[in-house]
């Protein structure tokens, strides 16, 4: 079966990024290491009784998460678009949209999905009982694969600009509050014995929206930032 | 039919004219209209048989939510109309639209707030209407710090423009979600507090309210339009013509 060059575009870049990301694994590891640091202040800070952490742990996990993945999102376009790559991508007459979402993707794998491994094992030292693990990693699976993606619109957004991390933050953060709702409630509702399937149905069509309009508002903040 | 008279709009000398000279009209009508629903409201409408005088904040509050909310869909309508059409102009309208609902939003959240001391018994209640009010405000931060960070307007004004899009898909989705999470968290007694069916003496202030709101936006904006058309344009040569 003969593929699409378009499908062989995004390969590469997905390839590419991957590879490019096991160079600098150090960098990658950051966010992560971020992760469990955020999620160890809340005990410090708030009480070491495991009875009351439980009570705010899904929300501690979720919130890390948002932050951890959002200080990711800052690297995402800057060294391509500041060494030209982006430019030949959007001149390489492929839709820059597909492109983009391989991107987003490779990001997401690399920063995305170690969050959600590793989310069980922070969230036992928050107290969630091992019930919940299930719903935990089935939501952020669902929310941070949206966040990459909303965030990949604010990334390309903030391209072009000055200090542009501190912006991205204030533009993306309030955009993904219903992921925080939904995912926090999902898991609190697990170990309060109720089902969590609305939440996570919510979760998921946020998703899917996010994947099929999200590439093309993306595709657009990156032309804006690339063209002038 | 011709399109002249709509083409004509998107030009920034024309525009500058009909704004001029509308915005008089636009600010007169809403101070009448405010005055006259302020002194319905306090002094005319009944006192509220369960809040007594406090409910009256809800003539300034209501409209002011209303208002934010609108503020926020024509700021997207015209951001989506410069980037498809590329018309400058509106562009500048959305730029003028962002400040005017920010400040709705804020007036709304405060005097939520100091509606909330007396019937709450504190200044803040995670409310779904004041929280997704607050997420509100948020965004129109966001926005402006977007358009203020870019040093070129184009790019302000098309960065911004996706933001403002990207925004007003989401605003029904926070509101829902802030909704079902405030259900969930809270007894019903308290958000049932919030819109008891009210009565019709008490309506008629409100519809004149916002009625004067709705002008008041239209002379603001017409004002503001005026200072981005300026600001844009300040190096055309139809202004030293006119000045």
């Amino acid at each position: 079966m003969k593929r699409s060059p378009t499908f062989e575009a995004a390969k590469l870049v997905f390839v590419r990024d991957l590879t490019l990301a096991w160079r600098r694994w150090d960098e990658v590891a950051q966010p992560l290491i971020f992760y469990v640091v955020v999620t160890t202040m809340f005990p410090l800070a708030t009480t070491p009784d495991m009875s009351q952490l439980r009570e705010i742990g899904g929300g501690v996990v979720w919130v890390a998460a948002l932050l951890a993945s959002l200080l990711a999102l800052e690297s995402l376009l800057r060294a391509d678009v500041d060494d030209g790559t982006m430019e030949q991508w959007v001149l390489s007459g492929q839709p820059l949209g597909w492109l983009l979402l391989a991107k987003v993707a490779a990001h997401w794998v690399l920063t995305g999905l170690p969050l959600v491994i590793m989310s069980p094992i922070v969230g036992t030292g928050l107290g969630l009982p091992t019930e919940a693990w299930g719903v935990l990693m089935l939501s952020l699976l669902l929310g941070t694969g949206t966040l990459s993606m909303i965030g990949g619109i604010g990334a390309g957004l903030t391209v072009g600009v000055r200090r542009g991390s501190v912006l991205l933050s204030l533009l993306v953060l309030p955009l993904v509050m219903p992921l925080l709702i939904f995912g926090s409630r999902a898991v609190q509702m697990q170990m309060d014995g109720d089902s969590p399937a609305g939440p996570l149905q919510l979760l998921a069509a946020i998703f899917f929206m996010a994947l099929s309009l999200g590439p093309v508002a993306m595709s657009a903040a990156v032309r804006i930032g690339v063209e002038s | 039919m011709s399109w002249t008279w709509f083409h004509k709009l998107a030009s920034p000398p024309h525009a500058y004219r009909i704004l001029g000279r509308m915005a008089p009209w636009f600010g007169w009508a809403a101070l009448a209209l405010i005055l006259l629903a302020t002194w319905w409201g306090l002094v005319k409408a009944p006192a509220d048989y369960q809040q007594g005088d406090g409910f009256r904040i809800l003539y300034v509050h209501a409209p002011s939510a209303w208002m934010s909310m609108f503020t926020y869909v024509v700021m997207a309508v015209a951001a989506g109309v410069g980037l498809i059409w590329r018309i400058k102009l509106a562009h500048g309208a959305a730029a003028a639209c962002a400040p005017i609902g920010a400040s709705f939003t804020f007036l709304a959240l405060a005097t939520g707030s100091i509606w909330g001391k007396p019937m709450w018994g504190t200044w803040w209640v995670w409310d779904a209407r004041l929280t997704s009010e607050l997420l509100l405000l948020f965004l129109y931060l966001g926005y402006m710090a977007l358009r203020a960070s870019f040093d070129d307007p184009q790019r302000a004004d098309r960065a911004s423009a996706v933001l403002a899009l990207v925004g007003v898909i989401n605003v029904p989705i926070i509101h829902y979600s802030v909704e079902w999470w405030s259900t969930l968290h809270q007894p019903a007694s308290v958000t049932k507090f919030d819109k008891p069916s009210i009565e019709i003496a008490m309506l008629i202030p409100l519809f004149i309210m916002i009625a004067g709101f709705q002008l008041y936006f239209g002379w603001a904006i017409s004002r503001r339009l005026r200072g981005e058309i300026l600001r844009r344009e300040r190096n055309a040569k139809w202004l030293e013509e006119a000045a």
